[in-house]
């Protein structure tokens, strides 16, 4: 997609717009064809207003001054032609992403887009959000927008789709009609038959492990973002944190791990306090961590396999003595978790930064697992992770919990949180605004991740 | 085993910021020891007799005037105590009227300080106090254009460290254009070959501006590396070529004609300020306009823009079909004629080139790009009160050795360092700042 949009060039091929063959040296010649693009991440100045950011790169002017008036009535009018509310005097930093995202669809109308890519536009958004990007989405059809909607959501590609083209490393594998049920889909990008749900005993609830008492977080820019949140994760149970990206779960998990101090609220670990620990006293104690962002925090991108699957170990007897490594010990214990958990790699030498996204995710998984838990905290343990690996990875969190281990799960993907949880709690505004069964309509956790509350549960409050 | 929070009935968590807390702390410390070297100076004075020369230069008609400095003293005092008992009680104003009152206080213990400086004369002839303003401008007007150097090339996203060493070349530069037009452009009236000499500031300023772009844009060196080989190699071209300088030469080539002051009518009549503000060369009336004028380009023009998104999220701006380093470098560039012109005000106001002349003050142009928040206008203000406290350690030369004068010229670097550290609020540089815009990540 980024070869479409100039932003690569490709080493072979032509593409092709409206049967000629077009090249694109940057994404200047894209827009000028008519090729507007929404990214993953969005690409919004956050310290501009939503007009700045609009005009940005055909900025309106009267002599050399910008005219501001005019880029505000632009983004005025395409917001009411599309039905898209964005107010063009915001600053774009104060914004929901879901609003954000509209300011990128905006962003891409007001350079006169005829083809619209979207990459991965859903994955930020809460299911009311996705409702009405969809609904964006089929009033932009309507008025003669081609769109390319790029997706790992099954569902998502069902409900919105034309015509479906199926990805599987770099090639199209495979085209098929909405009317393709999903687990024919999952088969087409994974190769194999997947199973989608995860094969589940009912839990063995134990004693409650890892609890959190009125926990409020300040995070590094000052803002109050989790707010008095008090929670208990329970041996051979799978507590679910669902929530939208950006409602205090990152810092609620960093507080747990020692990441970020809270700034009050008490942690305790079988009823020892470990609110004051360190990240490497948390882990000492017993915590096991799959970060959201794994390369960021899982592994270190340069290393080998080898190397990161001891980078929290090194320091036990099993792998050093005094300063020295035991390097034997190491690369025989690379050997053994790479046969356990399947990593696909060239050798245990390979840089970790070029393995496939869902083996770098086993390499972390595969430490996290490798020394005794009595906590494990999973953070979007599956993202970017291809549906054969998520597979794997789900029925080893299953193991780990039958095997008496706390589990909290962290994701902002209801598939996930369904397919593991037995109890759920929703965040929503640094708040754990309610604890339910997991066979919650899916739509009534919606409502709840919105921060509604739903008709049914209002006896509950 | 459903449960649902009322959200409607709970109430914020009372956290206060650890950030607002330390803050707090801060401010209390700093205006503590500010109170207590306000009181010690009104209590160390025996004669509190000063006598002020603020009017100008000594003459027969103009002699000085003596007053009696505990009133200042004791004001500096008062005022200080009242914003240690606001920041105690956590009212200590934010924003504008924080920063304002930040001035005042500034000031107050400036007076203070000159008040006990100056107190206790040793006969008639005791040194008197000066108006602080020629001196201020003189030094600020580098500083001014060298912070502006600065915002321009930081808001596009390069850090620009080699300020020093654009000033160095652009006093070298700036006086031998200008010797040279003296001495061999006959048919040129005096008063324009200082101005000559600016064109050569100018070109020394874009060409360090230049390498600092080529490496930094081109060849993604570390930035910060990239400004202290620069001044480096500003300070070794310079002296190496004033060596080269034959003896029997130095009259053509390192003898400038310095800038002539332009008096504004009406303006320059204004008692105090009038003289050291509107009897000023070309270069201070440019300085004057620059500020304004790099505001102006930054926050109303479609370039400013271009270049303010460069700086906070490149890859957004390439999305957009900016080209990126191509913004870069008209802004870094940019920066270069005004680090230029800096330079030169070091020699075309003030005489022959000499080694190492500019003496760090490219330096504290960088500090006040920070306390200015990378805002021209108040990054010119920041350039100003620096100029003060340069002018300042000037004046106590003439006091002997009562006040150490070179910590005072280490003040602008301590309080770059307070204002790094959050005391002026939270300081924040352009988001991509130093970072080097690589395509294909």
């Amino acid at each position: 997609m980024n070869m479409l949009y100039g932003l690569l060039t490709p080493t072979e091929g032509e593409i092709r717009l409206d049967g000629e063959v077009v090249s694109f040296d940057g994404p200047g010649d894209a827009l000028a064809a008519g090729i507007g693009m929404v990214h993953q991440h969005f690409m919004l100045v956050p310290v501009f207003t939503v007009a700045e950011n609009v005009m940005l790169g055909h900025e309106p002017t009267r002599g050399p001054v910008l005219n501001r008036a005019k880029a505000r009535e632009q983004v005025r009018e395409l917001s009411e032609r599309y039905n898209l509310k964005v107010d063009p005097d915001a600053l774009v930093e104060t914004l929901p992403v879901g609003v954000q995202q509209r300011v990128e669809i905006v962003k891409a109308l007001a350079s006169h887009a005829k083809i619209l890519i979207l990459d991965e536009p859903t994955a930020v958004l809460t299911p009311q959000e996705i409702d009405e990007l969809m609904a964006i989405m089929r009033e932009l059809k309507a008025q003669g927008t081609s769109i390319i909607f790029i997706t790992h959501k099954l569902r998502e590609v069902k409900a919105v789709a034309d015509r479906i083209s199926v990805i599987r490393r770099g090639k199209v594998v495979g085209t098929a009609e909405p009317t393709a049920s999903e687990t024919e889909l999952a088969e087409l990008m994974v190769g194999r038959a997947v199973s989608l749900t995860v094969a589940k005993d009912a839990p063995t609830v134990g004693e409650p492990v890892l609890r959190g008492t009125g926990i409020s977080v300040v995070d590094p820019r000052g803002h109050l973002v989790v707010k008095d949140v008090s929670f208990e994760a329970r041996a051979g149970e799978v507590l679910g944190i669902a929530g939208v990206q950006g409602n205090g779960q990152t810092e609620l998990i960093k507080s747990l791990l020692g990441l970020l101090r809270p700034a009050a609220g008490t942690i305790t670990l079988d009823g020892q306090d470990i609110s004051r620990y360190g990240p490497r006293q948390s882990l000492e104690a017993g915590i096991g961590f799959i970060p959201e962002d794994r390369s960021h925090d899982g592994y270190v991108g340069p290393f080998s396999v080898r190397e990161n699957l001891v980078l929290d170990l090194y320091r036990s007897d099993e792998f050093s003595r005094g300063p020295a490594l035991k390097l034997g010990a190491i690369a025989d214990n690379a050997e053994a978790r790479i046969q356990e958990f399947d990593i696909r790699t060239e050798s245990a030498e390979t840089p970790v930064a070029s393995l496939s996204g869902g083996n770098q995710q086993k390499v972390v998984v595969a430490r996290e697992f490798s020394r005794p838990l009595k906590v494990l905290i999973a953070s979007q343990p599956t993202r970017g992770v291809d549906v054969g690996s998520i597979e794997f990875i789900h029925k080893r969190i299953i193991a780990e919990r039958d095997h008496g281990t706390a589990i909290i799960v962290v994701s902002t993907e209801l598939e996930e949180i369904y397919a593991l949880s037995d109890r759920i709690a929703v965040m929503y505004d640094g708040r754990i605004v309610a604890t339910v069964p997991p066979d919650t309509p899916r739509q009534e956790l919606g409502l709840l991740m919105a921060g509604a509350v739903p008709d049914s549960m209002e006896a509950a409050q | 085993m459903t449960q649902v929070l009322d959200v409607s009935a709970v109430e914020e968590p009372d956290v206060r910021d650890r950030a607002d807390v330390v803050r707090q702390v801060k401010t209390i410390v700093v205006l503590a020891l500010v109170l207590v070297a306000e009181v010690w100076f009104k209590l160390s004075i025996d004669d509190p007799t000063v006598s002020q020369l603020l009017k100008g230069p000594r003459t027969l008609e103009n002699q000085p005037v003596e007053f009696d400095g505990t009133l200042v003293s004791w004001t500096a005092v008062a005022l200080t105590a009242i914003a240690l008992v606001l920041a105690v009680l956590d009212r200590y104003p934010r924003g504008g009227l924080g920063v304002g009152l930040g001035v005042v206080l500034g000031l107050s213990f400036y007076a203070a300080f000159l008040m006990w400086a100056y107190a206790d004369p040793t006969g008639a002839f005791a040194p008197s106090i000066t108006n602080p303003l020629p001196g201020t401008i003189s030094i600020a007007t580098a500083l001014v254009f060298g912070a502006l150097a600065g915002v321009l090339c930081e808001r596009a996203g390069v850090v620009n460290i080699a300020i020093e060493g654009q000033f160095i070349a652009g006093a070298f530069f700036g006086s031998v254009f200008s010797s040279i037009a003296v001495a061999s452009i006959a048919a040129l009236p005096l008063f324009w070959c200082p101005v000559f000499g600016l064109l050569g500031g100018i070109l020394a300023g874009v060409g360090m501006a230049a390498m600092l772009g080529l490496f930094a844009l081109r060849y993604h060196v570390d930035q910060v590396v990239v400004g202290v080989v620069l001044v480096a190699f500003g300070y070794g071209i310079t002296s190496f070529l004033l060596g080269q300088i034959p003896a029997d030469r130095k009259d053509d080539l390192n003898q400038p004609h310095l800038l002539e002051a332009v008096s504004i009518p009406g303006l320059s009549d204004i008692p105090y300020i009038g003289q050291p503000l509107f009897a000023q060369s070309l270069l201070v009336y440019a300085a004057y306009v620059s500020v304004p004028l790099v505001w102006w380009l930054l926050f109303k023009t479609k370039w400013g823009l271009r270049v303010r998104a460069v700086g906070e999220h490149p890859k957004a701006a390439d999305t957009v079909g900016i080209n990126v380093n191509r913004i870069r470098w008209q802004a870094v560039l940019l920066g270069g004629v005004f680090a230029g012109l800096g330079g030169a005000s070091f020699t075309l106001s003030t005489g022959a080139f000499d080694k190492e002349m500019t003496a760090g003050l490219g330096f504290i142009s960088l500090a006040a790009v920070i306390m200015g928040r990378w805002h021209p206008v108040w990054a010119a203000f920041a350039a100003l009160g620096f100029g003060l406290l340069r002018d300042l350690k000037n004046q106590l030369g003439l006091l002997g050795d009562k006040v150490p004068g070179d910590l005072v010229a280490a003040l602008p670097y301590i309080a770059c360092i307070i204002a790094v550290a959050g005391f002026v609020g939270r300081v924040r540089a352009p988001a991509a700042d130093g970072q080097p815009y690589i395509k294909s990540d």
